[in-house]
């Protein structure tokens, strides 16, 4: 027999696939962000800064409604995106991936941001000098320079992606094969008499995935340090 | 080449308005603290926008404010060699160094060979280290070939030994008197140290309070009476040129060639026929109006009185010409009125060759 049963397997891959393009995506947008947010100089640097940390503070229902009213068929941006490319985020697993990624971009953003913050500007003054351009200077010197707190940003959204629940239960709903990631899998076994069975094997593959990050990501951090001198 | 600086600045409690011109070779921009050193050196590699600045070197203008020019950072091709080294700790010293090249203009890359930067500055064999694994005095000096490979118009160079102790100081001015003699790039060196401006500065350009106080020719800035305040009366000193003639290995002296005789030193590291510069302190002459007999010193140059400067203190400064070279003496005022020091009057300088260390002697 198994360990998982076929709709398991299809929850614990979709989880994989959804918090992993979640990652993916929000991950350049947020090293610009954490980029503005420790080095620039703006009007309204704090309005931007609530905005992203709002995820981490909102209940996820909240956070999850609001996706729905924005990014809804029938919401601004998700006709705007239906209407313009055919893209639709509403209860496709499409939408589950965003309402991961931005419950967990707050985390990503505050872990490459204190890794941005801890680059000595003098350096980059430097790299002026010898005639790189700003651009260019980010490539050369800040990014390898972050990129322990790049990979911790990732590691952390990942797992946060990994366990999201209200926002994308909220947003999405909990269509098997679509939307039923790991959490909302664990929660209507949890629902149905019988199911516990079911749900601890779950449960055991989330620890399982969450430890085998955990530790990968210890591992490249290693790595990583050593190959930029620390 | 020249640079041509003019610089104005309101940082509020402080003002800096500077305006001075240096020619080929290595111009010291000297000051105490908080004279506004560094606010110049960061104006000119485009670090500080001030309220008012106009900066050329050899006619390229890379600020005017009134014209609306303010060239980026990167496209100014100034090299600057920071006080801490500011090494890239991700990459390895053969890294740091390329880096400049990896953004050079094609047409620059040919103007710096890298062999020769890193064997004038002796880090060959540093090449695959990790800048953590350098001591103070090794990264400095990756510093500055990084700085040189780039291919700069200008080196700018913030007090970079001053972080460092005596010995890597030590270590360190050789190479500077190389870059110095050896490469055609032109060298805005800040520092507040007499001694180092002593051994390296063709022109030297004094500030204080954000102002330029004083700027000329080294060894007429330095010989001055009238600057002597400027330098520090302890650390004031003439800066003459001398030919090495012979080492006696007997009792270990150098013999030195100046204009007005013979100089005795202990002994020089340098081959018979070279130049070298000497500091020779204010405070380490004494005069006397009759040619001395039975004294210990063995340097005794007849020279002629030039100025006479008295301050508030007992102190007094006097220039004096010894053949063509200028020296400078300390005394006081009291020694002064009894020799009856004037300009046209002729004297005896002597030198005790014990007095002029090591480190007062460069390359010439």
């Amino acid at each position: 027999m198994e360990f998982l049963s076929p709709q398991e397997w299809q929850a614990v891959a979709l989880s994989l696939k959804v918090s992993l393009w979640a990652t993916l995506v929000s991950l350049p947008l947020g090293i610009f962000v954490a980029m503005l947010l420790a080095r620039g100089n703006f009007w309204g640097k704090q309005i931007l800064n609530i905005l992203v940390h709002l995820p981490l503070v909102l209940p996820p229902v909240v956070t999850g409604y609001l996706l729905l009213i924005l990014f809804g068929r029938r919401g601004p941006a998700g006709a705007f995106l239906y209407d313009t490319l055919g893209f639709v985020f509403a209860f496709r697993w499409t939408g589950a991936a965003l309402a991961c990624g931005v419950m967990a971009f707050p985390l990503m953003v505050r872990a490459i941001r204190l890794a941005i913050e801890a680059v000595d500007p003098k350096l980059e003054e430097a790299a002026g000098t010898l005639g790189a351009s700003r651009a260019a200077t980010f490539v050369v010197v800040t990014l390898p320079l972050i990129l322990p707190g790049v990979l911790a940003g990732a590691v952390l959204a990942f797992a946060r992606a990994m366990g999201e629940f209200g926002a994308t239960i909220t947003f999405v709903s909990n269509i098997p094969g679509e939307t039923e990631t790991l959490p909302t899998a664990i929660y209507t076994l949890l629902q149905v008499p019988g199911g516990e069975a079911g749900a601890l094997r779950l449960v055991l593959v989330s620890l399982a995935i969450a430890m085998a990050a955990l530790v990968a990501s210890e591992i490249l951090a290693r790595r990583v340090a050593r190959g930029i001198g620390r | 080449m020249t640079l041509d600086v003019e610089i104005a600045h309101d940082f509020g409690a402080f003002r800096l308005d500077v305006r001075f011109s240096a020619p080929a070779g290595v111009t010291a921009l000297f000051g105490r603290s908080g004279a506004g050193k560094t606010s110049v050196v960061n104006a000119i590699a485009g670090l500080l926008r001030a309220d008012r600045a106009r900066i050329a070197v050899d006619g390229t203008v890379l600020t005017d404010t009134a014209a609306r020019v303010d060239l980026p950072v990167h496209r100014r091709r100034i090299g600057y060699v920071f006080q801490d080294a500011r090494l890239f700790p991700h990459l390895t010293v053969r890294q740091n160094l390329a880096f400049g090249r990896w953004f050079a203009p094609r047409s620059m890359r040919g103007a710096v060979a890298p062999d020769h930067v890193v064997e004038l500055l002796g880090i060959g064999a540093l090449l695959a280290r990790r800048p953590r694994d350098l001591s103070g005095g090794e990264r400095q000096r990756v510093a500055i070939g990084r700085a040189l490979i780039a291919a700069p118009r200008l080196l700018l160079m913030d007090e970079p030994l001053a972080s460092l102790d005596e010995a890597r100081k030590d270590e360190i001015i050789p190479y500077l008197e190389r870059l110095r003699d050896e490469t055609a790039v032109p060298i805005l060196y800040v520092s507040h140290a007499v001694a180092e401006i002593a051994r390296l500065a063709t022109t030297v350009v004094v500030l204080g309070g954000g102002r330029v106080l004083a700027a000329g020719p080294a060894g007429d800035m330095m010989s001055d009476p009238g600057h002597m305040r400027l330098f520090g009366v302890r650390e004031a000193g003439a800066v003459l040129t001398a030919r090495v003639v012979a080492h006696d290995m007997g009792d270990g002296l150098t013999e030195l060639a100046i204009s007005a005789g013979r100089l005795f030193l202990p002994r020089l590291d340098a081959a018979p026929g070279a130049l070298v510069r000497i500091r020779i302190g204010a405070h380490d002459v004494i005069l006397t109006r009759e040619p001395p007999r039975a004294v210990s010193s063995l340097n005794i140059l007849p020279a002629v009185v030039t100025t006479v400067s008295e301050g508030e203190g007992p102190g007094a400064a006097v220039g004096l010409l010894a053949g063509e070279d200028k020296l400078l003496a300390r005394l006081t005022r009291r020694s002064v009125r009894a020799l009856a020091l004037a300009p046209g009057v002729p004297v005896y300088a002597m030198v005790k060759a014990t007095s002029v260390a090591p480190r007062d002697v460069g390359a010439g």
